[in-house]
């Protein structure tokens, strides 16, 4: 039986740019995007899959990476909140949570804007309802959650207008 | 400086009062906003800490040579590295960064390790070897005063009792012993904390000159500058203090903190830039959060339900330090009479130390507890007397441009207003005590300060200080050190700049919380910042405009009383024709005075209170908030769902409603957390694990909060009373809002189901066990039962201000023949 590896060397797909990165063996993936790609718009407020603050998109769907082994990732597409915005021109859940108090301290911000992408993407018009089902697992401490919805709604209605 | 000088009037403003992007919001949606533990420096180590497993252990020994011996260590540092104590509050020096021969609640620090990563230097703390001795442990206040020994500190008043306080504002007995009625209540609100999703974060470094600079995750950088260099014994001149911003604070972030001053150390031993970042279960054991208090009220009424007097005793469990203890413990009592009409006032506190984590300021600091007990005692004085609360209220609301019992000036008060509103729009007429069984409605009111009147350290310098630079680009940054933690400071301080110089606010560039750069803030904590700062900006501002507008009048021909500044341009008020752009304006003005830059600075009001104790309460302003909460109860589970929230807030002038909404909600949200859930609890283990005292939920999962799926629809009011003290009139917004809403929730449940819950948080088991009493035909009530002996002092007498009082204490020989004459009567 040969020991576990001292770092692994793989190439992750992230924001749709081929990453080589190598790394511990027992990284997660929000350590690797943090530390490794210094993708430090991806926030933790536990590492223990508890808060949400870290969701980042695997394959369009959100996922918890405090709680994803990076070497599990290779060869899936990973999203973050850095690679949101269009260029210069922001994503309009980007656009919304900054006009309509959706952020406030900022810090559960990334993971929220990914989980609502995931969610828009399936489902343009979500009811309030289905918005508070989505993003019931991320915690926000600061706004009480209405503006978020708020901002949610308005980026729905943005991208069914404009598309 | 008390008075600043005043904006000219404008019909309308350009900025204030408009909803608009914050300026720091597209940096929070990008990932860009910088939070401490997003900063990164070549050669940076990483440090962990040693907490401590007892509540309450003398340490025999430490040996850190296996530790010292792993491979990618740099350094390991115990409490001998560190000979001094610190503490935020002068008063209360009592805290080692490393405890060197005792520690007081589990979490306690004692060695650190700093390594070439996290991992390795987690690795090596379990190589340390302690030796501790186990001390009994106080888990309560009512053990703290029933065990003076072992002491868990060798200073405060006596035994385990930190602090005792007793004021007396007028004879309340007598008052009690006249009144038609007198309430008699005890409340229990149990601590909670912050929980900021951002843990705690700081990164030391010291420069090529071997300066000190500090990034760290905190609400205070000047307090943080002053004790840090005292703790280090550094002069302060050579540190420098940067508050990145914060990832939520809610009064979490305001102590100097162990972790702070270590990797400082460290970062100056090892010169090399020294990171360290918390986990969730350390941030449970830091806390200073919200104290547990216990509450014992008296209060006379007439037969028409207005308040004669009221006797409140207060007994805080203060945990294993003093924090801000002291200021806490004031604050149970200083602000019960700035809502209602009150003529005499007696409030004994106490707080007592504990072996549990050190308890601090949390959202309306030590004001919570006190609200709680005084709104629902108030629905008892209501149902009783058979008047509607929201009428008993509104008959007795403050008058605005008074002073109080306590000697606290007023000035603007939109409370009736508030409560107009909240009634109307909840339907409340037609809804209490007539949703029938398992619905309810109930009321509540609430105040809090817009800003300390008092700095924590005594001096007479401005409070804020805000510096502005412009020059020939056009270009405008404002200096403040003040600090962003998401409540919107920095928008604050561009959008009024921005008002008072006519440009967009998106134009003003803002460089805050940094005490190399910035002028002093005392930081963001007390509700304070959009008053100082503000007032500081508008001072600086007004200068700067009088120099361009001088340079504009010049080019013009005009006298500078003609120039007008409005949307980017300098232009002849009656003919806006004829005029100039902002950074033209700027250029005469350059040209004409040199380079150019304007300072401001505020300081509130002095206090008319004279007496010593006085200090505490004291404020610019007061803000007023009304709340109505809908609620339905289980009766078979006695679960609580809370259907609707309205909510109004006297705000005097909102600055940004998009951020001021947020304000007003993100309060609710916390406060129904509080009411409903969030509870910062203890348990011993059995006996043959050490039974010692631990954490019963140090973790987000089983430390309940609301989700999105457990927080209910919110109607917010802003009220606009503007007050004269303020920025424009505005007053603060961040913390009254979560005053009410407990009360009201606690009101609620019993307009639903006719039990009262006299303790927080109100919990399903409590109102099955309320809902049981009263089959059984008990007394339908689940709080406290019964309130300890507290050996608190004979009170200081101070008259209130319609009694003949000048705000001093009266002379302890008047004082005594007062207290001999009324024992003899």
């Amino acid at each position: 039986m040969s020991a576990a590896p001292e770092r692994v060397h793989m190439t992750l797909k992230v924001n749709g740019e081929d990453q080589p990165v190598s790394f511990a063996p027992y990284k997660t993936l929000l350590e690797v995007l943090r530390e490794d790609l210094n993708l430090t718009g991806t926030k933790h407020g536990c590492e223990l899959g508890e808060c949400g603050a870290c969701a980042v998109l695997v394959d369009g769907e959100p996922l918890l990476a405090c709680l994803e082994l990076a070497v599990e990732c290779e060869g899936r597409a990973i999203e973050t909140v850095e690679g949101l915005a269009n260029g210069a021109e922001l994503h309009p859940l980007q656009a919304a949570f900054a006009d309509l108090g959706g952020a406030q301290c900022g810090y559960c911000t990334p993971g929220i804007l990914m989980t609502a992408k995931a969610l828009l993407e399936k489902e343009p018009h979500p009811s309030r309802e289905r918005i508070r089902e989505a993003i019931s697992g991320n915690l926000c401490r600061c706004t009480g959650y209405q503006q978020i919805y708020e901002s949610i709604e308005e980026a729905a209605q943005h991208m069914r207008e404009g598309s | 400086m008390n008075a600043p000088e005043k904006p000219r009037h404008k019909q309308r403003f350009d900025t204030i009062g408009k909803p608009r992007r914050r300026v720091d919001g597209r940096s929070k949606v990008t990932g860009q906003t910088r939070f401490a533990d997003d900063i990164v420096l070549p050669r940076m180590l990483h440090c962990k800490l040693l907490r401590s497993p007892h509540p309450h252990a003398v340490i025999e020994s430490i040996d850190a040579a296996k530790a010292r011996a792993h491979p990618g260590v740099h350094l390991v540092l115990t409490g001998r590295d560190f000979p001094i104590t610190f503490g935020i509050l002068p008063v209360s020096q009592d805290e080692y960064p490393l405890a060197p021969e005792r520690v007081r609640y589990v979490g306690d620090p004692l060695a650190a390790v700093i390594a070439k990563d996290e991992q390795t230097a987690t690795e090596a703390l379990d190589l340390i070897e302690v030796r501790y001795r186990p001390l009994a442990t106080i888990a309560s206040s009512e053990e703290a005063l029933a065990t003076p020994e072992p002491r868990i500190h060798d200073y405060g008043e006596q035994g385990n009792i930190h602090r005792l306080q007793a004021f007396e504002f007028g004879d309340v007995e007598q008052a009690l012993a006249e009144s038609e009625h007198v309430f008699e209540d005890l409340f229990f609100y149990e601590g909670n904390t912050h929980l900021p999703i951002e843990q705690h974060a700081a990164v030391a470094q010291v420069d090529g000159e071997g300066k000190l600079t500090l990034w760290s995750s905190t609400q205070v950088p000047h307090y943080i500058h002053r004790a840090l260099a005292r703790a280090l014994r550094l002069p302060a001149a050579h540190v420098r203090v940067i508050a990145c911003q914060n990832g939520g604070g809610f009064g979490g972030k305001c102590d100097l903190h162990n972790h702070e001053i270590v990797v400082s150390k460290a970062a100056l031993l090892l010169g090399r830039p020294v990171k360290i970042c918390l986990t969730r279960e350390e941030v449970f054991y830091m806390h200073r959060g919200r104290h547990p208090v216990l509450m014992k009220m008296r209060t006379g009424v007439t037969k028409d339900g207005k308040l004669t007097g009221m006797h409140l005793q207060t007994l805080l469990d203060g945990g294993g330090y003093g924090s801000y203890g002291t200021a806490s413990t004031f604050y149970t009592g200083a602000l019960q009479t700035v809502t209602y009409e009150l003529p005499r006032y007696k409030f004994d506190a106490c707080r007592t130390f504990t072996n549990k984590p050190p308890c601090g300021p949390k959202r309306g600091h030590g004001t919570p507890q006190p609200r709680f007990g005084q709104e629902v005692q108030l629905d008892k004085i209501a149902e009783k007397l058979g008047i509607d609360p929201a009428e008993l209220r509104l008959k007795q609301i403050a008058k605005p441009d008074s002073l109080t019992a306590n000697w606290l000036k007023i000035g603007s008060i939109g409370l009736e207003e508030c409560i107009r509103q909240v009634v109307a729009r909840s339907g409340w007429k037609d809804k209490h005590g007539k949703l029938g069984a398992g619905r309810g409605v109930g009321i509540a009111c609430g105040s809090y300060l817009c800003g300390a009147g008092l700095p924590i350290y005594w001096n007479k310098m401005p409070q804020s200080g805000v510096q502005l630079l412009i020059d020939r680009s056009g270009q405008v940054t404002a200096f403040c050190g003040s600090t962003e933690i998401g409540q919107g400071s920095d928008d604050v301080l561009a959008a009024i700049v921005a008002e008072v110089l006519g440009i967009d606010a998106f134009d003003v560039r803002v460089v805050t919380g940094d005490t190399g750069l910035t002028p002093v803030d005392l930081g963001s904590y007390s509700s304070r910042v959009t008053v100082m700062s503000g007032n500081a900006a508008i001072q600086a501002a007004e200068r700067a405009r009088a120099l361009i507008v001088e340079g504009a009048a010049e080019q013009l021909g005009v006298l500078p009383e003609r120039v007008a500044l409005a949307r980017g341009r300098a232009f002849l008020a009656e003919d806006p024709s004829r005029g100039m752009s902002f950074a033209e304006a700027v250029v005469f003005a350059e040209a004409k005075f040199g380079t150019l830059g304007t300072v401001g600075s505020y300081s509130p009001p002095r206090s008319p209170a004279r007496f010593k104790g006085g200090g505490v309460g004291p404020s610019p302003a007061y803000s007023y908030s009304a709340c109505v909460i809908e609620v339905e109860v289980d009766p078979a589970t006695g679960w609580i769902t809370v259907h609707k929230v309205w909510i109004a807030h006297d705000i005097g002038q909102a600055i940004n409603p998009v951020l001021a909404r947020g304000q007003v909600e993100g309060s609710v949200y916390m406060a129904l957390g509080e009411a409903l859930m969030e509870e910062q609890v203890f348990r011993r283990l059995p006996p043959k694990l050490s039974g010692a005292l631990v954490h019963k939920i140090p973790s987000m999962l089983e430390y309940k909060s609301l989700t999105s799926l457990d927080m209910p629809e919110v109607d917010t009011i802003l009220v606009e009373d503007p007050d004269p003290n303020c920025p424009f009139g505005a007053k603060e917004v961040g913390q009254g809002p979560l005053l009410p809403v407990m009360p009201a929730v606690a009101n609620a449940i019993w307009d639903a189901v006719g039990v009262r819950i006299d303790e927080l948080p109100i919990t399903p088991d409590k109102v099955l066990r309320a809902l049981e009493k009263k089959a059984k035909g008990e007394v339908a009530r689940v709080g406290p039962e019964h309130f300890p002996a507290v050996p608190y002092p004979e009170p200081m007498i101070v008259l209130p201000p319609w009694e003949g009082g000048d705000g001093n204490e009266l002379k302890t020989a008047h004082g005594k023949l007062a207290r001999k004459a009324r024992a003899a009567a």
